[in-house]
């Protein structure tokens, strides 16, 4: 079966692969572009590790045909840091321990980037809806959401 | 396994490549197809897509709304026209499911997936369907049962009147997780009153049967009486008539049988 050729952006970059017939686009990241940061959890779209961004809206890269990402751009966990900066988002679940085993640690970022470029001041009731699709089995959540909200609060401080 | 991807301008030619291949499903959201795909089922060999915008059109500004079949939760939910849609659209997915799944896909999620589709149920909707020798239309009751042996057919889009208030028309989605989960049942009821009674009383649910079905017993206790208590009461107590409910992880059948009765009696009174 013949590949096709395929062309987007990843965290600013563009990037050119042959994906086989029916590649994930999850599959395509990880595998024929190196960027092991979004996570193969369920591949069913229930536990939301593998989330990135496509053209800024959050989608599960593991229920994304790697075809429909052709001319988008993609952004994942990998480019969310400046150089050695880390984002805001980062800084805030280390200082406030959200990760554990951090398996969910991407995709939690990822969905928190999603909700947090669309609305900068969220109520607690906007994360735990942003979060919604994403499983945690550690924190209990809490730790996460205090999170998020920290860097909310953050970003609104310093603008 | 690799699988053919074909991808077409129009649904037309997607419709003609869904009706000479048994093994091809069609792409939408891929919340179904992609995961069937991810699980390793190996009766699908080819993908077929459609870049035709029309399948992505929303005509919600009439009394009468078409939803085209590519339109996500996420779109439903940005539209102000849609209001009476976004309870059932927001009980679905995480963010990225919504901004993923389509209405069109959602008519044929297995249960305890579908919760758009008990709302549309609800409301009569009309499915316009293409096929090999061309278009029709079929309502939903008709489409749902028959779900089984629409393959080889394209939805390209799904109308409906819209609920006459806001309040004619409810919907509960039972779920063990918080703040959302899969459906242990999904209710969607449209109660349009003419004269203080009501006239045409539809009961859509979810995860009661193989597919989405109408509670016929609870809407003939309801139909041309007031929303008074005794009505509701003998709906309730009719609910679960001619049900065939899931029995999964989110609930038995036993269970399900059990407490939709209660969950009606609460949507129908106004209760949280």
């Amino acid at each position: 079966m013949s590949k096709t050729a395929l062309q987007f952006r990843h965290n600013g970059r563009e990037v050119a692969i042959f994906v086989d017939g029916g590649t994930n686009l999850l599959v395509a990241l990880r595998e024929l572009i190196g960027d092991m940061t979004p996570k193969f959890g369920c591949g069913q779209g229930t536990c939301g590790t593998c989330s990135v961004l496509i053209d800024g809206e959050l989608h599960l890269a593991c229920l994304t045909l790697a075809e429909t990402a052709a001319g988008r751009a993609v952004e994942t966990l990998d480019g969310l840091k400046d150089g050695p900066e880390l984002h805001p988002l980062q800084r805030a679940f280390a200082e406030n321990f959200a990760a554990q085993c951090g398996y969910c640690t991407p995709g939690m970022l990822m969905a928190a980037k999603a909700l947090l470029d669309r609305n900068p001041s969220p109520t607690r009731a906007d994360v735990v809806e942003a979060i919604s699709g994403n499983i945690c089995r550690c924190t209990g959540y809490e730790p996460i959401i205090n999170a998020v909200l920290a860097a909310a609060s953050g970003s609104r401080a310093r603008a | 396994m690799p699988v053919t991807v074909k991808t077409f301008a129009t649904s037309s030619e997607a419709a003609a490549a869904l009706s000479s291949d048994r093994a091809a499903r069609f792409l939408g959201g891929g919340t179904l197809v992609m995961r069937a795909l991810n699980e390793g089922d190996i009766s699908i060999s080819t993908i077929v897509r459609a870049s035709e915008q029309a399948l992505k059109r929303i005509d919600a500004a009439g009394a009468r709304v078409t939803i085209g079949a590519g339109v996500t939760f996420a779109q439903i939910l940005s539209q102000r026209d849609l209001a009476f849609l976004h309870a059932a659209a927001r009980s679905i997915g995480g963010p990225a499911v919504r901004n993923m799944g389509t209405v069109g896909g959602n008519l044929f999620a297995p249960s305890p997936y579908g919760d758009l589709t008990v709302a549309l149920l609800a409301l009569d909707a009309t499915i316009a369907m293409q096929g090999g020798l061309g278009t029709r239309e079929v309502s939903i009751e008709e489409f749902l049962q028959s779900r089984d042996r629409q393959a080889g057919q394209l939805v390209l889009s799904i109308s409906c009147q819209k609920p006459a208030s806001l309040d004619a028309f409810r919907y509960r989605k039972v779920t063990r997780i918080k703040p959302k989960g899969g459906s242990v049942i999904t209710i969607a009821a449209h109660l349009p009153m003419s004269g203080g009674r009501i006239v045409g009383a539809r009961i859509a649910l979810g995860s009661m049967a193989p597919t989405q079905i109408r509670a016929k017993g609870a809407e003939r206790a309801l139909e041309g009486r007031p929303l008074e208590a005794s009505t509701i009461a003998a709906a309730a107590a009719a609910a679960a008539e001619g049900a065939s409910p899931a029995n999964n992880a989110l609930g038995s059948t036993w269970y399900r049988r059990e407490i939709v009765g209660v969950h009606l009696r609460r949507l129908l009174s106004g209760q949280e």
